[in-house]
């Protein structure tokens, strides 16, 4: 009663329930990988939530004081207050560390989740027009995510974390002509300098994450506005979206998502320690850790930095230090290939048409090489990040191990990506459904690109079916013989005031398709889930008979107007 | 049939329910527990307990209590009609008779430029207006005023004779002690071993080097006593320090700057000048 009060009240003054309808009808694909983005999503809410949480006890400041907290280590210590302040924000202030912990461990799968999804939409190539947009907001939000990771581990001017700024000072530092006033004018001076951890403390609370939530909203305004793509499948082609609406389906998971997401936050915030910052004691110049390695996405970074070899030059007589290249041109690279990859392809291939259907991996073998090199390529840069580690655990001189990396990094690409081309070839090529069915014949046919010809059996016999529900409202349906016991039946998303209006709507989505009239659904007196209307009771079918009228009502007074 | 559908659902909604009632229970839990000061595991693993939960009660009402799948959407098609599109273009390129002969958007392009760019000089702000600028600054330690102490990092100063063969002695400039790109070490090398000359005055067999790593700054912290070598732990450079810091492998190109040092009457070591050149990772101007 109270919700019906409600919409009546918001409607009467925002003239809502269209659009809301509408919107509460969208289809969402069903498909797993559709849901790295919603996690990258929900951590990204967790983030603002433990983060607010945390900046309220940190201070950004590296002036000295004295620690009193009850980390005992450090009592009496003179430190920075950005440090002192994350040890008593982990120790004194109740729920502290897990909070921290937390946010840390929420950061991670943000990033991750982002990948993952990054992943999905490059191999199914879910960026080719019209997507092309959203794929440069996503590659953005990408370089923000990573950008506000660095800052936020950096800022509790601990041992560890002071270390990797001190590189990363100096990556800034090598650059050509500006690096020097580069790195000045970005972390205040010299380093380290006081204007440091405020500044990364700004950035890190308020202009980074200002501008993801920007971004994450025309990101989803986009989508809305373009609406997912899909595999194909039966039913599903370029004029239409085949799942489950929004309304009560996706709603209920994404919600489900959202906690979920957040339970292994605070489950991994609780349980699993990360960056215990003292334990790294705080920064010193003339300090060092040992073994020393930056969070995992800041770690192909670090490791190419350790396998470029010392190759400084100089153009008449300025010098160029070697960091530039691992450090600045392979950073850079890296997002210009990511800008660009949707214009290259289309390019390459001529395709410019606009794509409701994903691909499968296989059905474009060279985007599949080059994914699986690129991903081969970053993975063994994040390995060489801790070739000390590999080299105590195998007792082996770590210079040997620089060299293995380095092979590593540059055939190990090259083979996994040629092996993932050839095979996705042998894939499309042969008639195996899967990478393990994969025959000898299939193989060759793949290397020869000799393709074998699809069943042939034209356009499936299927119909589109109108029918009328309670003399009130129309739906359609698309229904497919699938040769089995059960024909695949498709139900609109949506209800139309006519016949004619359903109709449209059942061309756009299948053109070419006979629509001819049906029957309501059996037993469907009233469109409800079979357990709310168990729940209900005759009380709410009398309702729901209301509410129905009070559709008709409107619809028939916008009819009039 | 009617009634296997029935009980698979009332099984479906006592689990969710049951779901529910945990995610209850572990809020409740999170709760006291914070109440009473309990671990940082307990916390999470309540807090988690209620997320679970939720996710779980949710998950399985949208699973097994509502409809799934089944559902298409017509798409209506990416782009506009074509005479939209153009129509629109038309509307975007008529703002007024003045402005078609694109005099006045190329002047208003200039002033809209040049506000950029005006506004693009409070960036020098970013450093301390006062403080001389990059090259000037990284070229120029606190060692530079010559006949300064060398401290170790509590601040105490350094005796030539306690300066051993087997481990290195990290040091700053007396008064300095925590400067970004003063710190130092000094060691006791034998001289006959040296293959190269060390490229700053030494005291008998003492020689004082930068401790900052020609490739990005780290401190090379560890000292191997048999080769005469550091090591930096963040990419693995090694530098001998027999041959004038020379770097002998890893990304480090550069040797280590040497430190010019005597003794003064009462034994303590002194710096006589800055670095023999810039310490740390290279830039674009260093000399």
């Amino acid at each position: 009663m109270i919700v019906r009060r409600l919409v009546r009240l918001l409607d009467s003054r925002l003239r809502l329930s269209a659009p809301v309808r509408r919107a509460m009808a969208k289809v969402f694909p069903d498909h797993w990988t559709f849901m790295f983005g919603e996690i990258a999503l929900y951590s990204f809410v967790a983030l603002v939530l433990t983060g607010t949480f945390l900046a309220l006890f940190f201070e950004p400041s590296t002036t000295d004081r004295v620690y009193h907290g009850s980390y005992q280590p450090l009592h009496g210590k003179t430190i920075s207050a950005a440090y002192a302040s994350t040890v008593e924000l982990s120790f004194d202030v109740r729920a502290g560390l897990l909070v921290r912990q937390a946010h840390h461990w929420a950061a991670l799968v943000f990033i991750g989740a982002i990948l993952l999804h990054l992943a999905r939409i490059f191999f199914t190539g879910a960026f080719r027009k019209p997507r092309e947009i959203n794929w440069l907001v996503g590659v953005t939000m990408l370089t923000l995510a990573l950008l506000n990771g660095f800052t936020g581990y950096s800022m509790p001017d601990d041992l560890l974390s002071g270390t990797g700024l001190r590189i990363a000072y100096s990556v800034v530092e090598s650059i050509p002509l500006l690096g020097g006033w580069l790195a000045f004018l970005l972390f205040g001076g010299e380093f380290p300098a006081d204007q440091t951890v405020p500044r990364m403390f700004f950035a890190h609370v308020f202009l980074v994450p200002a501008a993801l939530a920007g971004l994450i909203t025309l990101h989803m305004l986009i989508l809305v506005r373009q609406k997912h793509s899909q595999f194909p499948a039966p039913g599903r082609n370029e004029h239409n979206v085949v799942g489950s609406r929004l309304w009560p389906s996706y709603t209920l998971r994404t919600l489900a998502l959202f906690a979920a997401v957040l339970a292994v936050t605070f489950a991994l915030g609780g349980l699993f320690q990360i960056n215990p910052v003292w334990i790294y004691g705080p920064y010193d110049p003339a300090r060092a850790t040992s073994p020393a390695q930056p969070d995992w996405y800041v770690a192909w970074e670090e490791g190419a930095l350790r396998l470029f070899p010392a190759a400084d030059f100089r153009i008449f007589g300025y010098l160029v230090p070697s960091p530039f290249f691992p450090g600045v041109v392979l950073g850079a690279l890296t997002f210009l290939a990511l800008y660009a990859w949707p214009f290259l392809e289309a390019r390459v291939t001529g395709e410019r048409t606009a794509h409701q259907l994903l691909d499968r991996p296989r059905d474009h073998p060279a985007r599949l090489g080059v994914g699986v090199a690129a991903l081969l390529f970053y993975s063994v840069l994040v390995g060489a990040a801790a070739d000390d580690v590999f080299a105590r655990l195998l007792r082996v001189p770590v210079t040997s191990l620089v060299w293995t990396f380095r092979f590593l990094a540059l055939g190990l690409p090259l083979a996994g990506g040629m092996l993932a081309y050839y095979l996705a070839r042998a894939l499309r090529a042969g008639s195996a459904p899967e990478f393990a069915e994969l025959t000898r014949a299939d193989l060759h046919r793949g290397a020869k690109d000799d393709r074998v010809p699809g069943d042939g059996d034209g356009p499936p016999a299927a119909r589109i079916e109108v029918w009328q529900e309670f003399g009130l409202v129309w739906r359609w349906r698309y229904v497919e013989p699938t040769g089995g016991a059960k024909d695949l039946e498709l139900t609109s998303n949506i209800d139309y005031p006519s016949e004619q209006e359903a109709a449209k709507a059942a061309r756009a989505a299948y053109p070419g398709v006979p629509i001819g009239p049906g029957r309501p659904p059996p037993g469907l007196e009233l469109p409800a889930a079979p357990a709310t209307r168990r729940l209900g009771g005759p009380l709410a079918r009398v309702f729901r008979l209301a509410a129905w009228l009070v559709v008709l009502r409107a619809v028939r007074r916008s009819r009039s107007r | 049939m009617n009634g296997h559908r029935r009980r698979h659902i009332r099984r479906a909604e006592l689990a969710a329910a049951g779901a529910f009632l945990l995610a209850a229970l572990g809020a409740v839990g999170f709760a006291v527990g914070y109440a009473f000061g309990a671990q940082t595991q307990l916390e999470g693993v309540a807090l988690a307990v209620a997320c679970a939960g939720s996710a779980a009660g949710l998950g399985i009402g949208a699973r097994r209590l509502g409809p799934a799948g089944g559902h298409v959407e017509e798409h209506g098609g990416f782009a506009s009609p074509e005479l939209a599109a153009e129509a629109l273009a038309d509307r975007v390129t008529e703002p007024g008779r003045g402005w078609r002969r694109g005099v006045l958007v190329r002047l208003l392009g200039l002033a809209v430029g040049s506000i950029g760019l005006a506004l693009l000089f409070p960036l020098r702000s970013l450093i301390a207006p006062r403080l001389p600028g990059p090259t000037h600054t990284l070229r120029h330690t606190p060692w530079r005023s010559g006949g300064l102490r060398l401290v170790d990092t509590t601040g105490r100063p350094v005796r030539a004779d306690e300066v051993t063969g087997n481990d290195i002695v990290v040091v700053y400039p007396e008064g300095h002690v925590g400067a970004g790109d003063a710190p130092a070490f000094v060691v006791r090398l034998d001289p006959s071993r040296f293959s190269a000359r060390p490229p700053a005055a030494g005291v008998g067999g003492i020689v004082a080097y930068s401790l900052l790593c020609t490739h990005a700054g780290c401190a090379v912290g560890l000292y191997e006593q048999g080769t005469g070598q550091m090591f930096c732990p963040c990419h693995q450079s090694v530098f001998d320090l027999l041959a004038g810091a020379r770097p002998v492998a890893g990304p480090a190109s550069r040797p280590l700057p040497g430190l010019p040092i005597t003794v003064d009457s009462s034994g303590f070591l002194r710096a006589t000048g800055d670095f023999s050149s810039p310490p740390g990772p290279g830039y674009w101007s260093r000399p």
